[in-house]
């Protein structure tokens, strides 16, 4: 109903939480429990301050090159919110809240920006792929695991995030083509921020919506306000839904704002205007989803500052760790390029090995 | 034993690990109903279903992409790319991810995965249908390559691709699919990765061939049975990783190398080749090493391939060349 009702080519958005705070289509509150409420929230203010924190590394030359993604922790928590633990996170590469929220651990995901692969390896129990730095072709990993998923009978969602700009991508279509053909339960949400680099999104397609490209690959596309927590969390609930049940695959288009710059190395003053970002800070997702709890009386004030505190502490101990451990082993930029070291990397190793124990450099 | 071609061997393989681990899928554009247009995967669709043996849409990305994801959520995928020249628009998540996957995740993403396609001239085919890509795919870490020369190696190396714990390529000689019948056991068997074979023992010349020009060497070797020639032939089996000790055990003994490539010259694996016996076996070479290769040029189409392709003829010149130098 939900997808009829939010018809992308009638330019219908879904918004629940309008960006006042206030709840505009009561029919479709989600009414959460305060415990899942505040786990959202709690995960997007963590986001937050280890977002701002790796800027601020990264300015220090402590932290390599670095995504922000301040302004999108609705999109990608409100998505996350709505899955099952068994349903697969199939991430770009500015998905911190969406990884926290998934159960990646902050120290793995400082780890990898630090630049260190061990960063890419979570748990077990976590199904979350590594970061993945080509543009749109998580979209066809994230297909072959919706496929297993539906030929194995393992009840698994697979969730591939994109940005606007990945959805320029050749692999944006084989993918979603691909999942559909087979009725794979794939979910793609694309965080539609505006900005590929420095190109906008009206200048990469002459599309009026990116989830009007669902119409093509005959599944259902919705575009939804990516800063409103709850919509996010229902559109996503109804697609992993209508993906689980064998109708396959959907779109989401969550439209928010990147407040922050692409990586460190860009200076988004060059190719936007102030006005634009500040209209969009007003739309901030955090702002309204705490005034929303605090109007439930599931928060307050003083219990924020003490979790930006709490937060400071853990992100300053956690990014202290990774300084102190996150090193290179030598052995392991050899060893995991195979199961077992071929003789032509064993030789290698051993030979530069020998070469620095004599003195080397 | 029956006598089997390549392309049946082949299929025996899939059949019998498709009968014997339920995760095996087998798929690509029209390999499922059709069974391909060589008809390598013929009736595995029918005895294994069509989740397991299945035709994609045009979509070469696709295929090897969605390869990794099954691999990492508990299938073993057998992709096939139609031809060697449709490699290119799926090399992209060959080359970017797949190799990468173990690595990247620090060995918690492993992919069993086998890419299989047709390779090389020969068959008269359009643009794009008569590639040799070799180096293309035995360039990148966290591959192994494979091209079998006969029906009785195409089965044991595909066996050992299908149960490697890391991405196989698996190059198969489109020309000798059906040309040329051999004993091949029915029961499974496994020739390891990474080995060579010596395929005719000799004391003068050290050969290295792969895939369908090993039996043209043979050819070759024929032409020049009377003149005196003691030629040991290997056949090169695997592209990456090299079996270094096969030949440089063979080129200490020889003192002579010739390499014989159907791919075009720069850079190809002949350049690697002559680069390792020039680095381990430099104090006994009693010649230039040397590689008779395809020219640096686009494959002709069908009226010009014949220049393109190296005749056994001249394999034999560049034997004498190398003996007598």
């Amino acid at each position: 109903m939900l997808f009829k009702n939010y018809d992308p080519l009638k330019k219908k958005q879904l918004s629940i939480l309008d960006w006042k705070g206030n709840i505009v289509t009561p029919e479709l509150d989600p009414k959460l429990s305060k415990e899942e409420l505040l786990k959202m929230y709690k995960t997007m203010a963590l986001g937050r301050v280890a977002d701002i924190k790796a800027l601020q590394y990264q300015r220090q030359g402590r932290m390599l090159t670095y995504p922000p993604n301040r302004g999108q922790e609705a999109a990608q928590v409100g998505a996350m919110a709505a899955l099952e633990k068994q349903d697969w996170l199939v991430p770009a590469f500015r998905e911190l809240n969406a990884m926290l929220y998934k159960g990646v651990k902050l120290e793995q995901i400082y780890l990898y920006w630090f630049g260190n692969e061990w960063g890419n390896h979570f748990d077990e129990d976590v199904r979350v792929l590594p970061v993945n730095v080509i543009i749109g072709s998580q979209v066809n990993h994230a297909a072959g695991i919706a496929y297993a998923s539906k030929i194995l009978k393992k009840n698994e969602v697979a969730v591939a995030t994109i940005g606007d700009g990945g959805t320029s991508h050749g692999e944006f279509y084989e993918g979603l083509n691909f999942a559909a053909a087979f009725d794979a339960p794939l979910v793609v949400v694309i965080q539609n921020n505006q900005w590929a680099i420095s190109t906008p999104r009206s200048k990469a397609t002459k599309a009026e919506t990116l989830a009007q490209k669902a119409v093509a690959f005959g599944i259902p596309g919705i575009q939804v306000d990516g800063n409103d927590i709850l919509a996010m969390y229902v559109a996503t609930k109804e697609a992993a839904e209508h993906a689980r049940s064998g109708k396959g695959p959907v779109l989401i288009e969550a439209v928010t704002y990147r407040l922050g710059a692409h990586t460190t190395s860009d200076d988004p003053t060059i190719y936007r205007k102030d006005e634009e970002v500040k209209e969009w800070e007003l739309k901030d997702p955090m702002i309204r989803f705490k005034k929303y709890l605090i109007d439930k009386g599931f928060w307050s004030e003083e219990e924020d500052v003490k979790l930006d505190e709490e937060n400071n502490h853990y992100v300053g101990e956690t990014f202290k760790k990774v300084e102190a451990t996150g090193l290179a082993v030598l052995e392991d930029i050899f060893k995991y390029t195979y199961k077992e070291m071929t003789p032509q990397l064993l030789e290698q190793l051993a030979e530069y090995k020998k070469y620095l124990e004599e003195g080397g450099k | 034993m029956a006598v089997i071609t390549l392309l049946e061997a082949i299929n025996q393989a899939l059949d019998q690990k498709m009968a014997e681990d339920p995760r095996i899928v087998v798929y690509g554009e029209d390999t499922g109903f059709e069974g391909g247009v060589f008809r390598v995967t013929a009736g595995l669709q029918k005895k294994y279903g069509v989740d397991r043996v299945f035709d994609t849409p045009i979509a070469e990305a696709a295929i090897t992409g969605s390869a990794i994801g099954m691999a990492i959520n508990g299938l073993i995928p057998i992709a096939e790319i139609q031809f060697d020249g449709f490699v290119f628009p799926g090399y992209t998540e060959i080359v970017t991810h797949m190799a990468r996957y173990r690595n990247r995740s620090r060995g918690r993403h492993g992919l069993p995965i086998v890419v299989r396609f047709p390779v090389g001239g020969g068959i008269r085919a359009l643009e794009h249908h008569s590639e040799s890509i070799e180096t293309l795919l035995g360039h990148i870490p966290g591959l192994k390559v494979v091209i079998p020369s006969t029906p009785y190696d195409a089965k044991g190396l595909l066996v050992s691709a299908i149960e490697d714990p890391d991405p196989v390529i698996f190059m198969e000689p489109k020309r000798i699919y059906r040309s040329g019948k051999q004993e091949v056991p029915e029961e499974l068997y496994r020739i390891p990765i990474g080995k060579a074979k010596v395929v005719k023992e000799g004391t003068d010349i050290t050969i290295v061939a792969w895939g369908a020009f090993v039996r043209e060497v043979e050819k070759a070797i024929k032409l020049i049975e009377n003149e005196n020639i003691s030629v040991e032939l290997i056949d090169l089996r695997t592209i990456n990783p090299i079996d270094e000790d096969t030949i440089i055990n063979s080129v200490k003994k020889t003192g002579r190398f010739l390499v014989v490539q159907e791919a075009v010259k720069t850079y190809g694996p002949g350049a690697e080749l002559i680069s390792l016996v020039n680095e381990k076996a430099f104090l006994y070479l009693e010649a230039a090493p040397a590689r008779v290769t395809g020219f640096d040029i686009t494959v002709p189409l069908a009226k010009g391939e014949h220049y393109h392709f190296i005749s056994p003829e001249r394999i034999a010149a560049e034997i004498k060349k190398v003996v007598k130098f």
